[in-house]
């Protein structure tokens, strides 16, 4: 007699389906941008065989920053307030240490109200993964225009845009990011990738993901449609991750070496990113080059994507501090609470 | 009579018999900021305090580093009284631009120190002048001509001390205290004292009546300030991350944090077990504590005015997401910049109501430096239990300054985590009661159960939103779910008010009149209450130690005829917190001040006795 398994979704090195990763149903417009990041999130862990309670979501307000209730359902997750994300994830990852820290943010949530927290969350090198779902509009206040708009953008209520706008990689770059990369929503190779490699990364690690807003903001004009960027998008370099120590070493991803020129960058982890260069040879180590490129890129109103820059992570903010290797949440009461006798002692020191 | 001077009546010695004035009387050191006059004052304060005299010192800065006018006050009290005083017997005149009404402000008999070098003459015949040649002295001493400025100041330290009675030796030994035991810097201050107390005794033949003697009531206590207090006991608190942003007058607190923080570095790891970050602005400090805090941490701030209305959005959040954590403001005079180096009260209505919509958070009310201490670490355990951030309101008169008070009391209990569920508490969780949902009320007190990020239980993790949630934490824009919430959240601070610090109360059910005031007014009503008691007016008095108002607040103003809300801002926000509260308020009168200055007990006096 022959039994008929039940068919089970493939499970990975933690154990855990695809589906584990999901979070509930989006609320996003249909074609959104965000939903597409969220789904490379899912991809990202599931390949990568995240213990769900060790990664925790952080997010600001709008659009983009309600994703994380639609991936890692079964991780911690704080939906925060506009623009201060970086504040909340500060605190989190200081009171413990050991967290894989994913954010997410929009470009009116980093680019605004929140860019000082975004430099000062960069420059304190606070560990995490720092998405921005930049769709260069404000979609949840509906259609205003963002720092990243373009100049000379048109959009419907508001008019013209007057004004240039920030590159937000460019910005990581100079306040010290040691991880620094751009890619399209619609490139899910490339997201993927990324992901992979910012997961294996010490320290902030950023990502501006070209998002397109389809009810607000996808006139084929804009640089952040999705015509557009389709259009547009020029990559410095295909990726691949090769996945390291961080988590439960797979099997490795295989890549094609015939063609093209191959460099490795080896992350904090033991992994390597391996980029192939396409057309532009791009070394992702050269800080002036990389500011070259996106400056030269702005002009030319094109976006590149890939790994832009990279460095040998610098100490993450709980070392600056001298804080333990252990969280501080872990610490037993009598590392919290110096004795009765110190107590003592110092109070002869007042008298 | 106007009620004033009936006060007056009570309070003022018998300057003009002729009879020695022991140990009662005040010295106010008028010099300019930045001069290093503070040194020369903490000196004399520690002095005394070493000289077993009830003592406390009271700084009147400007808001300015360098130049601007700057008084002291030293009164001491052989009763033991610490409240500021209207006038000072005693003027140390060092600064030109104050003088002359430092020396009109005088009253009839009282004394002025002043430089002979500016040949001011003397303009007033009814008081003592004592004319001192700093210049003159300071020529004859080793101090480098850069540092002659500074320790200029040293000079009134040794004419105060042979007028009026400090031996050498323990000014000394203040010194040495002040400068951290290193004797180099201490002997170069007490050469100018010792050549100025020398020259004083053979030349300026003592006129006046004043005088130190030494007593026995600061035997076995401390000096310290109120920041500092609230330091130490944030570090015994089991802190494990501070964040802030610089702001008077609550940097001092930090400053503590940071010079006591070696009692929380492990010994084995040489790793600090607290972490300080100075943020880039008060979005961010709070934004860091509440990130802390959700992630288990017991993080705290502190700041002022300014700063708090910064915080505002995140401590609803915080409040409405149910997160704890510690903010600490020192509060300053405002609205805005305000009078950013002088003592309020005016930050009770906006902290306790902080936050848009319906908010109501708990604030703990420090009186004394014991009290900052106490609220220091209990703040924490408080937070954790209800889930809430809470707002200790400490002054700028409290924080900054040193006063007299008992050695802490260790810890009464150990650390608190209030229900927060570990994996296996959890797991218990689940069998008894087959499910964890986050913001459900399983034990009717409306505080419900949380978990840390990092628990490693797959059904741990909840989602934290400041957006409207059902009980199982789940996004909801139904009004019935909002009103749910609104309802436990209510209950929940209703539980808290009749555990959190309950007043202090002195009642005696024969007495008509009472008192209700919270922080550092107490030495004030303190003093206030005996001279009113001696001249036929009995009062009871509650002091208020957190809000929401405990029942007993209400209970304590339905049992007099006649009740006074004493507090200093200038709305008389407590009373107006109160009456929202109660019903009948009608026999209850606010006595708001809102001056600028620590109360005084004559300004009380004065007040009850119009009313009356
Ligand atoms: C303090 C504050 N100000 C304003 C808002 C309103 N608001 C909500 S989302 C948003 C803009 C979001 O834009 P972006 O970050 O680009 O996100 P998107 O919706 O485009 O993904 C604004 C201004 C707010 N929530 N809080
Ligand atoms: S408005 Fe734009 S950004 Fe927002 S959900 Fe819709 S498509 Fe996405
Ligand atoms: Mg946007």
């Amino acid at each position: 007699m022959t039994t008929t398994p039940k068919p089970v979704g493939k499970v990975n090195a933690a154990g855990l389906e695809r589906t584990e990763y999901k979070g509930v149903p989006s609320t996003l417009c249909p074609g959104c941008g965000h939903d597409s990041i969220s789904n490379q999130i899912i991809s990202m862990a599931f390949d990568m065989g995240l213990q769900p309670h060790n990664v925790v979501k952080f997010s600001g307000i709008g659009c983009s920053s309600k994703t994380p209730a639609y991936f890692l359902g079964t991780s911690h997750g704080f939906n925060s307030l506009h623009g201060r994300m970086p504040s909340i994830a500060t605190g989190a990852t200081l009171a413990n240490n050991s967290l894989l820290a994913i954010g997410v943010s929009g470009d009116g949530d980093t680019g605004s109200i929140g860019f000082g927290q975004y430099k000062h969350m960069i420059r304190r090198n606070v560990p995490m993964i720092y998405i921005i779902e930049n769709n260069g509009v404000y979609g949840l206040t509906k259609g205003q225009f963002s720092a990243t708009s373009d100049e000379g953008q048109k959009l419907k209520y508001y008019g013209e845009n007057a004004l240039p706008s920030l590159d937000l990689c460019l910005e990581a770059i100079i306040g010290g990011c040691t991880f620094v990369a751009r890619s399209f929503s619609g490139d899910a190779k490339q997201v993927q990738a990324l992901l992979k490699a910012a997961v294996a990364h010490r320290g902030t690690a950023v990502l501006d993901i070209i998002s397109p807003c389809v009810t607000f903001n996808n006139d084929p004009q804009s640089n952040k449609s999705y015509d557009y960027g389709k259009k547009n998008e020029v990559p410095l370099h295909e990726i691949d991750f090769i996945q390291g120590g961080y988590v439960p070493a797979r099997e490795e991803i295989t890549v094609d070496y015939a063609e093209g020129e191959l460099i490795e960058v080896k992350m904090h982890d033991g992994s390597y990113v391996r980029l192939k260069k396409l057309g532009r040879d791009h070394d992702p180590r050269n800080r002036a080059r990389a500011v070259g490129l996106l400056d030269e890129a702005q002009r030319e109103q094109t976006f590149i994507t890939g790994l832009l820059y990279y460095e040998e992570p610098r100490p993450i903010l709980s070392e600056t501090l001298n804080a333990p290797e252990i969280p501080l949440t872990a610490l037993p009461e009598a590392q919290l609470r110096p004795t009765k006798d110190a107590l003592d002692k110092l109070m002869q020191s007042f008298m | 009579m106007c009620a004033l001077n009936i006060a007056n009546e009570v309070q003022t010695g018998a300057a003009n018999s002729g009879e020695p004035i022991v140990n009662d009387f005040t010295i106010m050191a008028a010099t300019k900021n930045g001069s290093g006059s503070q040194t020369s004052n903490s000196v004399i304060v520690k002095s005394l305090f070493r000289m077993g005299i009830p003592v406390n010192g009271k700084n009147l800065f400007p808001s300015n580093i360098k130049g601007l006018p700057t008084w002291y006050s030293i009164r001491v009290s052989k009763d033991g009284y610490t409240a500021r005083r209207p006038h000072n017997e005693i003027a140390i005149v060092f600064n030109q631009d104050t003088a002359a009404e430092d020396i009109a402000n005088l009253p009839p008999d009282g004394v002025c120190l002043i430089p002979a070098d500016w040949k001011w003459g003397q303009s007033r015949s009814d008081i003592i002048y004592y004319e001192l040649p700093v210049k003159e002295l300071m020529a004859k001493t080793e101090i480098p001509a850069d540092l002659k400025d500074r320790i200029g100041n040293m000079v009134y330290v040794g004419a105060v001390a042979q007028l009026f009675g400090i031996p050498l030796e323990i000014i000394y030994e203040a010194l040495l205290d002040n400068f951290n035991r290193k004797e180099k810097a201490a002997r170069l201050n007490y050469n100018v004292v010792e050549i100025a107390y020398n020259w004083t005794a053979e030349n300026l033949p003592k006129r006046d009546v004043y005088r130190f003697e030494k007593m026995n009531e600061t035997q076995g206590k401390i000096m310290i300030s109120g920041n500092e207090a609230g330091a130490l006991g944030s570090l015994f608190g089991g802190m494990t991350v501070a964040a802030w942003y610089p702001i008077t007058p609550s940097t001092s607190l930090i400053d503590g944090v940071l010079d006591y923080k070696h009692l929380r570095r492990d010994a084995e790891t040489g790793k600090d077990t607290v972490a300080v970050v100075q943020a880039e602005d008060e979005l961010a400090a709070i934004g860091m504590i509440v990130g802390a805090g959700w992630a288990g941490a017991r993080a705290m701030t502190s700041t002022s005015g300014p700063g708090i209305s910064l915080m505002a959005e995140f401590a609803g959040l915080a409040y409405f997401a149910e997160i704890p954590c510690v903010i600490w403001d020192i509060t300053r005079l405002g609205p805005s910049t305000g009078l950013p180096t002088r003592t309020s009260q005016g930050d009770v209505l906006f902290a306790h109501f902080l936050g848009h919509g319906d908010t109501k958070q708990i604030c703990l009310l420090p009186a004394t430096v014991e009290e900052c201490f106490e609220f220091g670490w209990r703040s924490f355990d408080i937070a954790e239990e209800y889930q809430a951030p809470v707002f200790v309101l400490s002054d700028l008169d409290l924080g900054m300054n040193n006063w007299m008070g008992e050695p802490f009391t260790y810890p009464t209990e150990s650390i608190k985590r209030g229900k927060t569920l570990d994996k296996i508490q959890l797991e218990e969780f689940f069998a008894k009661y087959g499910e964890w949902y986050r913001y459900k009320d399983y034990d009717g007190d409306g505080i419900p159960y949380r978990t840390i990020p990092g628990t490693d239980h797959p059904r741990a993790s909840y989602f934290t939103r400041g957006t409207g949630h059902t009980e199982r934490a789940t996004y909801s824009e139904k009004s019935s779910d909002w009103v749910a919430n609104m309802h436990r959240l209510r209950l929940k601070m209703d539980v808290a008010r009749e555990k959190l610090p309950q007043p202090f109360i002195d009642y005696n059910a024969d007495k008509k009149v009472g008192i209700v005031s919270f922080g550092t007014n107490e030495p004030a009503i303190h003093e206030a209450r005996n001279w009113l008691s001696a001249k036929g007016t009995q009062t009871n008095y509650l002091r208020i130690r957190s809000l929401p108002l405990a029942s007993s607040v209400h209970e304590f103003i339905n049992q007099h005829e006649k009740v006074y809300i004493i507090e200093n801002n200038f709305d008389g926000q407590m009373s107006q917190i109160i009456r929202m509260e109660m019903n009948d308020t009608r026999h209850v009168e606010s006595l708001a001040l809102g001056d600028s200055l620590p109360m005084t007990p004559d300004w009380i006096v004065s007040k009850i006795w119009e009313g009356n």
